[in-house]
């Protein structure tokens, strides 16, 4: 009823132990009208393979690129989207809302 | 975050026990609260609210982000009998995937429970093989006291986190004299909600499901950490 995320951080889990450069994003503050509760995570491995969602689609792929570059320098980032940002048009928050993300690496 | 601490997430939500991760937005270190180590904790507080909650969030005015994991209610209910067929789709309706064990067999059909999970054995039989834990909300709803007490007395020992019972106050002093004398502690006995539900003058079986989920709801969104 309230853990949703099981099988997203269960595989974030399984590519790192194959060894796989893996970083998580959560959704940790929304304003507005977000389309994913706080707390929603999306994994990503070094490959750009990604499970879960932190936005139902709109800035999934801004999330991934940052992600990929978490993993390359172990360093975590904290990622805003909304209407006020020119990056969330491009990646297109059309609900208006804004979120803010999380991403670290795992390991 | 460390391998190991997504491990011990995933490991305590495959075991179902409640947990929060730590994490600090400015690239600290991050920790993972649990039940056995909540006390004493610097956040103590606000991570117990998460806990009944069972939202994750920052904690205001830091810039900390608890991610709260509360595994997923379970729901198991002692008696196929009418008010469990008024309360399995209002269940379903608040999450939970209600489980009816009744070892009569003239009750427990899959005419009168369509797509329900029906055990038709003895509370002894069947409850094991649930694994009821803390995170059960336990319902006896049959009357007869051949199949409540050891059913009862089962929810007991697992510490559900809401346990009621059908019957009226005569009933329940009658029901409270046998559990003690069968060994349950006073302590236990006195963990029963009965007359089960919250009291709006529910009458029919689906008012009457009405107040068994609403003091369910309270139970779990009060009561829980």
């Amino acid at each position: 009823m309230i853990s949703t995320d099981d099988d997203i951080l269960t595989t974030a889990e399984a590519w790192a132990k194959a060894g796989k450069g893996v970083a998580v994003a959560t959704v940790v503050e929304t304003w507005g009208s977000a389309p994913r509760p706080i707390g929603s995570h999306l994994v990503i491995d070094e490959g750009g393979t990604f499970l879960g969602s932190v936005s139902g689609g709109c800035v999934e792929g801004e999330v991934v690129t940052e992600a990929l570059d978490v993993i390359g320098s172990g360093k975590a980032k904290l990622l805003e989207f909304g209407v006020a940002d020119e990056t969330a048009w491009r990646a297109g928050l059309s609900c208006g809302g804004r979120i803010a993300v999380y991403v670290e690496k795992v390991g | 975050m460390r391998l190991e601490l997504l491990k011990a997430l995933n490991a305590a939500r495959a075991e179902r026990r409640a947990a929060v991760l730590v994490t600090d937005l400015d690239g600290g270190e991050a920790r993972l609260v649990t039940e056995a180590t909540l006390a004493g904790d610097p956040l103590e507080e606000p991570i117990r609210a998460a806990l009944r909650s069972g939202r994750s969030g920052v904690v205001e005015g830091t810039r900390t982000f608890l991610t709260v994991q509360v595994p997923p209610a379970k729901m198991v209910v002692i008696g196929a009998v009418h008010i469990s067929q008024a309360l399995v789709p209002m269940a379903r309706m608040l999450g939970y995937d209600p489980v009816i064990v009744d070892p009569r067999t003239a009750f427990a059909t899959p005419e009168r429970f369509p797509d329900v999970t029906l055990l038709a054995e003895w509370p002894d039989e069947a409850l094991p093989k649930l694994k009821v834990d803390r995170f059960t909300a336990f319902i006896a709803l049959t009357h007869d006291p051949k199949i409540d007490d050891p059913a009862l007395l089962h929810a007991f020992e697992r510490s559900c986190f809401y346990i009621g019972a059908l019957g009226s106050r005569k009933t329940h002093a009658k029901r409270v004299e046998r559990l003690t004398g069968k060994g349950a502690s006073p302590e236990a006995v006195a963990r029963i909600k009965a007359p089960i539900g919250l009291a709006i003058g529910a009458i029919s079986p689906a008012e009457i499901a009405v107040s068994i989920l609403a003091e369910v709801t309270q139970a779990w969104r009060q009561g829980i950490a």
